[in-house]
């Protein structure tokens, strides 16, 4: 019973934060209109491409009657062949994205969240498929997956910092990693070093708290992740500021490094900055030509 | 008690708190602040990451400081230190307390009441029986000791008396004492005789000690009347350095209201004791004057009442046909401005002038009619109170005055022609002065033997003629007749007032009968005898502090002690009254010198002020809790909390804080501000209507016009202002610009109240009901609807279109039309007076002076005017050419609009140039 009501209630709890999600993913999604990436020969698509006569195996469906119409032989519209690629997405689901600075700021996860399923809605728009890392999800089409995708993006993991999730992206396909990139830089190497090997480009969004790029303290503190397992005592937290900044610097220069020898592109979001911006950035990126 | 320096502590051992102190530093300074715990993600980048520096984890030793200070301050608090506190003063037996209770007393006689308490609650403490004398007001019985407790109750009902203490009756109270008992003798400061038998008294009974203060006591003198102003002399003692007092002359303005009249300074020079100083005053002021006073002086030595002696009668003088230029001794005026000119204030004038002014009598010399008008007020004034006093003459005898009837400004009828006597052409001898009557004002006076009258007029016989000649010829002929008209009198010498028709100018008797009729002053100081067998009712009395109050229901007193002049119990200072004569009875009289009482070296004088004990507990503890709140900011700020992600609680508390001490009102300088922008420069105003668009182009529109007229004319005004009706100032703006929207709401009613009082004083409105006057000021148009009811409350003059001879037809341009943005010829200003009539060769009418206060139309100004902030147009008007050139008439009509409102009708003044030139002979 109790076990029952406990899955409601999580169940309730992950349902309520999905329409608000999707709904911020697709107002986001709106604010970019697709080009289209059609090529450029007939295929199937949407789009036309050629009148064409028709011949015996095509399907009298198929026939235009108004082209048709206008001569004596049978036309056959003919669309331009477009190829959707598949996109596979990994949003850190850590404990450590649970942190939002002042209440007026989203978390990190909603941010990070909002930007991949409004990136999943464009890409699915657009004809792609989209899917995430690991097994749960492959990339597939059509806007059942981004219910799907939201579904399982709600989710929380309960570790401070979580690792990329390498597996089940298709070689020679694209992926996109959200992720504030503050845990173990190890696993970020191996699974893009991974990937790169499978001939994945991609993206590195790192979304960063404004206090996590300033590090306004000062006095004594103690620091805590947001599990609490991880704790760092201070009796001068201002004069940490500046080796803090260090590090973080370095983090970020070890990021771009690691995109330039993988081919990835690698950019920093605050989430005090509008989302679309970050949006813009990915949706660029993933439409340069691999 | 604990005493250390002029602090003492109640509870002394506390202090040994303070020996904690040390402690507490350790203690502080080893215990760090605590830790904020954050929640940051951004720790993984921390780990390992060691401290520079571990100053932090002691106290900031400021800090330590703040909170040693805060502790001391309340151990030191709660031990009960008291500034200054009172020595006791030890003593047995009983306590007597001697003030002098003078008006020299009364300066500071809070401070004495506080010494005399503080005596009481020493010998009350120590179980000492107590009495206190006033020498003004000794105990008949000798004093009666009392628990000094209940003494202490009765100390709010001594109060000093405004005299000095009899010397007599201080011997008498010397000679009532008995026993033994020790003495405090609260002196005044000013040395008198009675004061050494009084010591050598009191010194037989115990010791004797004499609280004074060397302070500087000053005593005005009364006021005298020298060489026609007040000369007023003050006295003082100890005379020290230079002294500078305010003198105020305090009497009842017109309005019947207590205030100060006039003031000067007077100055002690550097050891002198007295000071002098002359004040002139016109004779209006000077009669309402009552009394002058030392201002701020507490005292009723430093005031001094003025009585009858000060004032002086005003009589004003009137002669007919004074126009005639003739020799001053021939004129009918000369001898009475000789008689009473020393005594008396004289006004000239004519009689309608004078009579405002309100003379105390009015002599017509030779005045036979008088115009209706002037007749009435006469006759007013008289019933009034005021003495009429005529001079026959030529003019009277030829007169019809008085003939068939008595003339009500006569006391007689008079005969036509009157007679001479004693001439060439006539019989008889020049006759001369019958005795006086008993029943006559006169009587008494001496009559010399060359007075000789050779013409008068003559009364007619009447029945009442007997009663009304106080003055008789050698013959029975009235020579001065005289009879009550409502309070005041009416008298009729039948001779002139110069020397032609008799001798009696040019003698003495001529100023005394003046004096007996009360036209001059009387004596300043009735003679002692005089006053013998009088009584006098007091008016006011002076208490020794120096107030007026009102003694009319006190008792009479009797003329002889007032004849003695010095202020006592029977006789307080005072005015006293009896018939019309005043006298006022002061305290410091002309002669009054001042000097200071000395003591004999055995006598112990002590200072009188007492340092008022301070309990510093309160500051103390309220400084510690000062201190405990700045240490909650400086705690806050060394854990680094008044930064970071609770920041803004403390900087909301810090900011409450400097708000509750940075009191400002923002709304006053606001209007500062508005004042200040309005009348730095001219500039134009519009009214605010709530629609946001009209008030954008009504702005602009004025920016425009602004431009046209820096670059144009010589106004150069500033940026134009919105102007709210409801809450700004109107008087500022010399014209207001007013688009009627008819979704505005009417103002209020004091903006109403402000408005009229603005069209009154010279201001403008332009009223635009921008509908190009399709509604012709009827209902037809909304505009036209709201603009009735707007003024339906204004004060507007009857209004007509602006003909065309108007002066804003040529005020800088030569106009005869005022288009806007749409081209209507009505536009209405201010009617011409009904009488303004075009004169011959003149271009104009003389129209009406002044400013048009209101200029309504609908052309829509302010879209014509309007500007952008570029300078460009903002709105087109008509087409093409000819609406540019609609548009330049529209600049020209606001240039001769703003040149009419600041110039008023200085242009309808220059038809009028080439007559002035002619009449300058150019």
């Amino acid at each position: 019973m109790t076990g029952a009501l406990a899955l409601r209630a999580a169940a309730e709890q992950q349902a309520s934060t999905l329409p608000p999600l999707l709904a911020a993913a697709e107002q986001l999604a709106s604010t970019v209109i697709l080009g289209d990436h059609g090529r450029r020969r007939a295929g199937t698509g949407d789009t036309f491409w050629q009148y064409r006569p028709a011949q015996s195996t095509d399907h009298a469906r198929s026939i235009d009657w108004r082209r048709s119409a206008r001569s004596d032989v049978s036309f056959v519209q003919d669309k331009e062949w477009q190829i959707a690629q598949s996109v596979t997405l990994w949003v850190d689901r850590g404990a450590s994205m649970r942190f939002a600075s002042t209440d007026k700021l989203p978390e990190k996860a909603t941010v990070a969240r909002t930007l991949a399923l409004a990136c999943a809605i464009l890409l699915i728009r657009g004809g792609e498929r989209v899917g995430l890392t690991g097994n749960d999800l492959p990339a597939r089409r059509g806007t059942a997956q981004i219910t799907q995708m939201a579904n399982l993006l709600a989710r929380d993991d309960a570790a401070d910092y979580a690792l990329p999730d390498a597996r089940g992206m298709a070689p020679h396909s694209r992926a996109v990693f959200i992720s504030d990139f503050m845990g173990d830089m190890t696993g970020v190497q191996d699974a893009l070093t991974r990937a790169a090997d499978n001939g994945v480009r991609g993206a590195l969004v790192q979304i960063l708290d404004p206090q996590e790029e300033a590090f306004p303290f000062d006095g004594r503190t103690i620091f805590e992740s947001m599990t609490g397992t991880l704790r760092h005592e201070t009796l001068k937290a201002g004069d940490l500021r500046n080796r803090y900044l260090d590090r973080l610097a370095a983090r970020k220069d070890h990021l771009t490094q690691l995109a330039r020898t993988t081919g990835w592109q690698f950019s920093t979001h605050h989430t005090g900055a509008p989302a679309t911006q970050a949006l813009l950035w990915l949706y660029q990126s993933l439409a340069q030509p691999a | 008690m604990f005493t250390l320096g002029p602090l003492a502590f109640t509870s002394g051992w506390l202090l040994l708190g303070l020996i904690a102190l040390p402690v507490l530093w350790i203690l502080l300074r080893a215990v760090p602040p605590a830790p904020i715990r954050r929640r940051f993600p951004g720790v993984a980048l921390l780990l390992g990451l060691a401290d520079a520096e571990s100053q932090s984890d002691r106290t900031p030793w400021w800090l330590l400081l703040l909170r040693l200070a805060a502790v001391a301050a309340v151990i030191v608090g709660f031990a009960g230190p008291i500034l200054n506190p009172q020595a006791a003063r030890p003593g047995t037996g009983p306590l007597l307390i001697i003030a002098d209770g003078t008006w020299a007393d009364a300066r500071d006689w809070d401070a004495r009441t506080d010494r005399m308490s503080g005596l009481l609650d020493e010998a009350a403490r120590a179980g000492r029986t107590a009495a206190i004398v006033t020498l003004t007001a000794p105990p008949v019985d000798g004093p009666n000791f009392q628990p000094a407790a209940a003494v202490s109750q009765q100390l709010p009902n001594i109060t000093p008396a405004a005299w000095e203490p009899d010397t007599a009756a201080v011997a008498d109270f010397a000679d009532t004492l008995t026993g033994n008992f020790e003495t405090f003798w609260l002196s005044d400061g000013l040395a008198r005789d009675s004061r050494a038998p009084l010591l050598a008294a009191l010194e037989a009974r115990g010791t004797v000690t004499v609280f004074q203060t060397p302070r500087s006591t000053v005593a005005l003198r009364p006021a005298r009347f020298e060489d026609g102003a007040i000369a007023l002399s003050a006295v003082r003692t100890p005379s020290g350095p230079e002294l500078t007092v305010p003198v105020q002359a305090i009497g009842l303005d017109p309005a019947g209201t207590e205030r100060v009249l006039a003031a000067v300074d007077m100055t002690f020079d550097a050891g002198n004791s007295a000071a002098e100083v002359t004040l002139s005053l016109p004779p209006e002021l000077r009669n309402r004057v009552s009394r002058f006073a030392v201002a701020a002086a507490r005292s009723a030595g430093a005031v001094t009442l003025t009585d009858d002696a000060l004032r002086r009668r005003e009589v004003a003088l009137i002669a007919g046909g004074g126009e005639a230029e003739g020799l001053d001794l021939l004129s009918p005026l000369y001898y009475l401005r000789e008689a009473l000119s020393p005594t008396a204030d004289l006004i000239d004038g004519t009689l309608a002038d004078v009579l405002q002014a309100n003379p105390d009598v009015v002599v017509l010399a030779d005045v036979a009619n008088l115009a209706g008008t002037e007749e009435d007020s006469l006759l007013q004034w008289v019933e009034d109170g005021g003495l009429l006093l005529r001079f026959a003459g030529p003019r009277l005898a030829a007169s019809d005055v008085g003939r068939t009837s008595e003339d009500p400004l006569l006391p007689v009828r008079l005969r036509a022609g009157g007679r001479s006597v004693g001439g060439a052409l006539s019989w008889g001898e020049p006759k001369s002065l019958a005795p006086f009557p008993e029943s006559s004002p006169f009587f008494g006076l001496q009559i010399p033997d060359d007075v000789t009258v050779t013409s008068q007029v003559v009364a007619q016989p009447d029945p009442s003629l007997a009663d009304r000649s106080i003055a008789q010829l050698a013959d029975g002929t009235p020579l001065v007749t005289r009879k009550t008209v409502g309070e005041g009198q009416i008298v009729l010498m039948h001779v002139t007032a110069n020397a032609e028709w008799s001798t009696l100018p040019l003698s003495g008797l001529f100023v005394q009968m003046l004096e007996r009729l009360a036209i001059s002053t009387r004596a300043a100081t009735p003679e002692p005898g005089d006053l013998e067998g009088t009584i006098w009712l007091p008016q006011a009395q002076l208490d020794a502090f120096g107030r007026l109050d009102d003694a009319r229901a006190q008792a009479g007193v009797a003329g002889e002690l007032i004849a003695d002049g010095t202020a006592g119990p029977d006789l307080p200072p005072g005015l006293y009254a009896n018939d019309d004569a005043r006298i006022a009875v002061n305290i410091a009289g002309p002669e009054t010198t001042l000097s200071t009482a000395q003591w004999p070296a055995r006598i112990t004088v002590e200072g009188l002020e007492v340092r008022a004990e301070t309990p510093l507990q309160g500051w103390l503890l309220a400084a510690a809790l000062l201190m405990l709140m700045l240490d909650v900011i400086a705690s806050l700020a060394v854990g680094g909390r008044l930064r970071g992600p609770r920041a803004d609680v403390a900087a909301m508390a810090l900011l409450a804080l400097l708000v509750g001490f940075t009191p400002r009102t923002a709304a006053a300088q606001d209007a500062d501000d508005f004042a200040i922008q309005a009348t730095s420069s001219v500039v134009l105003g519009y009214v605010t209507t709530g629609d946001a668009q009209t008030d954008e182009i009504s702005q602009a529109g004025l920016r425009g016009l602004s431009d046209t007229l820096f670059r144009r004319t010589s106004i150069e005004p500033a940026a134009p202002m919105a102007v709210n009706l409801e809450r700004d100032e109107l008087a500022f703006f010399p014209f207001l610009y007013w688009p009627v929207v008819p979704s505005a709401p009417l103002p209020s009613r004091d903006a109403y109240a402000k408005l009229n009082r603005y069209l009154r004083s010279g201001g403008m409105i332009l009223f635009d009901t921008r509908d190009a006057d399709t509604a012709r000021f009827g209902s037809s148009s909304p505009e036209g609807r709201q603009l009735q009811v707007i003024a339906r409350s204004l004060d507007i003059p009857p209004l007509e279109p602006i003909p065309e001879d108007h002066v804003l037809t040529r005020t800088f341009y030569l106009l005869q039309d005022f288009p806007g943005r749409t081209d209507s010829r009505d536009v209405w200003v201010e009617a011409s007076p009904p009488d303004a009539e075009l004169a011959d060769g003149m271009p104009f009418r003389n129209l009406n002076d002044g400013v048009t206060p209101v200029v309504i139309g609908g052309n829509d100004w302010a879209r014509a005017w309007a500007i952008d902030a570029r300078g460009s147009k903002m709105f087109p008007v008509g087409r093409g050419q000819a609406g540019e050139i609609q548009r330049e008439y529209a600049y020209r009509f606001g240039v001769n609009l703003i040149m009419h409102v600041l110039t008023g009708n200085y242009k309808s003044d220059q038809v009028h140039v080439p007559n002035l030139l002619e009449r300058l002979g150019q």
